[in-house]
């Protein structure tokens, strides 16, 4: 693969929580314009991934590489991480998207509120711009998030279990933002649980349990046999495991 | 008479218009501080803090008597070292934040009331204890006004950084490297009118012209911007109330202005839309959608 076109490599990747590895020695190429699904059980390393791509959480053995350009990463962390008693409007918190544009002090043009609108009403939110956070549903929060997103315009999007808790409807119309952003060359990575949902939407899957399990199309990819193998491996965890020694070279 | 009662105090002494100098530096850099310590939920966070400037104050009295220099310098580093090494026992051991403040302030309010008795009379330690807002010197003024100045500037500042910091920090760690000057610079402010509010309040009661106006305003507004007017001025007027009874009634000012803020705030808990009653209490019938 030329390496112009690759997004993202991972590369011998261990990350982890206290020498205690959530996720051992991950190798694999992602393509710029991917819609990739990342599947597997609880436990399985997928939120541990997102961390450290965007920085939180350094690699216990070995790297990646993003190439995201001056575009960057967007990331959607899991719901419960906003404090939503704070007091602040759904047109600010959405407006929050643009801080590249505006950074800590600059005010919002015109044109730039004009398209925290356009992305409200693109998301099914309009009118609800004066609204505290506080009041909106689970459903109309994530549509908020994903406005925000949209305002971000980054080049990597990183969703994290994007449709928890989340009603048919509201994942029908999130679900056709993100085939939008990929029709537009965006790459997404989401954490999903509804693997209907994966076989109809995402062309890729990376099937994590603790190690890769398989990276590439989905139906090769979502087979009983490897699922089986994924919850089986998800569920150990030895308190009083050995270093691991596994050379480099023959870990995939 | 009513004027009498009201401006006659400050027309007549220049000790209360010093008092109400201070009040007023107070409500306008302590208050909008304590709104935000409030939202990010580190209303007991200020308390310990507030507790852990002591030993500090105490050493710089220790070294150099009642100087107004040296018990500002030595409490606003007890405060940041306090406030460091409580973050950084919290990261780094299994033991969460509040855990770790409280074990902080109670050996530092030991070892302050320790300090302070090695060389004093009971009387300084009451004054370190609980201020002495009606003996204000203009160093004092000057001091508690060059925070209120710095604390403004900063504010506006650091204010957007600082809202996406309290609700949504993961959101700002994505898209900026200003998270942790938020935090750290909204501690450092903490530290700074906490010790500006020690002077005049003392070290027990300075969180308290943070927190009670918050805490009110927060029942009665939605907006933060009108949240942090508000907080201000029930904070000064709380300053008027508890320097006039103080006046008339011959009571310590510092506790009377607090116990005004906490009357202001207890008929907010009563009344308020976000109160206890308030929200029974409007009968309005319901909207359509």
């Amino acid at each position: 693969m030329n390496p112009r076109d690759t997004i993202l490599e991972l590369d011998n990747l261990t990350l982890g929580y206290d020498r205690h590895p959530a996720i051992h020695h991950l190798r694999c190429r992602v393509a710029r314009g991917a819609l990739v699904a990342i599947v597997g059980p609880n436990g399985a390393g997928k939120s541990t991934l997102f961390k450290a791509l965007t920085g939180e959480l350094k690699p216990l053995q070995g790297q990646f590489l993003v190439h995201a350009g001056k575009e960057g990463i967007a990331y959607l962390p899991q719901q419960s991480e906003l404090d939503r008693s704070f007091p602040v409007s759904v047109f600010d918190m959405v407006a929050m998207g643009l801080w590249r544009e505006i950074g800590p002090f600059r005010g919002l043009g015109r044109s730039q509120a004009e398209r925290v609108r356009a992305a409200l009403a693109a998301v099914g939110l309009s009118g609800f711009e004066a609204r505290q956070i506080g009041t909106l549903s689970g459903g109309q929060l994530q549509r908020a998030r994903f406005a925000r997103m949209m305002l971000q315009d980054a080049n990597l999007l990183l969703l994290d279990e994007p449709f928890n808790a989340i009603d048919a409807r509201t994942i029908e119309d999130l679900i056709a933002l993100i085939l939008q952003w990929h029709s537009e060359g965006r790459t997404i990575l989401a954490v999903l649980h509804d693997l209907t949902l994966v076989r109809q939407h995402f062309p890729e899957t990376l099937l994590l349990a603790r190690e890769c399990l398989g990276f590439g199309p989905t139906g090769e990819i979502l087979t009983p046999e490897r699922l089986a193998t994924a919850r089986r491996l998800a569920g150990e965890f030895d308190a009083t495991a050995p270093v691991c020694h596994r050379p480099e070279a023959e870990a995939a | 008479m009513i004027a009498e009662i009201l401006f006659s105090p400050f027309a007549d002494f220049e000790f209360m218009r010093r008092a109400l100098a201070g009040c007023l530096a107070l409500a306008l850099g302590a208050t909008p501080v304590g709104v935000f310590l409030l939202l990010r939920r580190m209303s007991l966070m200020g308390d310990a803090m507030a507790h852990a400037i002591l030993p500090g104050a105490a050493l710089g009295y220790l070294a150099f008597g009642l100087s107004l220099g040296a018990m500002t310098v030595g409490g606003i580093i007890a405060g940041i070292v306090v406030a460091l090494a409580a973050g950084l026992v919290a990261r780094s051991s299994i033991l969460k934040e509040d855990a770790s403040l409280a074990a902080f302030y109670l050996l530092s309010i030991a070892t302050g009331v320790m300090i302070v008795s090695l060389r004093g009379r009971n009387l300084d330690l009451l004054h370190v204890l609980f201020g002495s807002v009606l003996a204000l010197d203009d160093a004092s003024l000057l001091l508690i006004s060059a925070i209120t100045t710095t604390t403004l500037v900063a504010l506006a500042l650091l204010y957007r950084p600082l809202v996406l910091e309290c609700f949504d920090a993961a959101f700002l760690r994505g898209v900026s490297a200003a998270s942790p000057i938020a935090h750290y610079g909204f501690l450092v402010l903490v530290v700074l009118n906490l010790v500006a509010g020690f002077h005049a309040l003392g070290t027990l009661m300075a969180v308290g012209i943070m927190i009670l106006p918050s805490a009110a305003a927060r029942l009665w507004v939605k907006r933060l911007p009108t949240m942090l007017g508000l907080a201000v001025v029930i904070a000064f007027a709380s300053g008027i109330g508890g320097l006039l009874a103080s006046f008339h009634a011959d009571v310590p000012a510092g506790p009377a202005i607090i116990l005004v803020t906490g009357i202001v705030y207890v008929i907010s808990l009563i009344l308020a839309p976000g109160g206890m009653l308030g929200a029974r209490l409007d009968r309005r019938p319901h909207l359509e959608s």
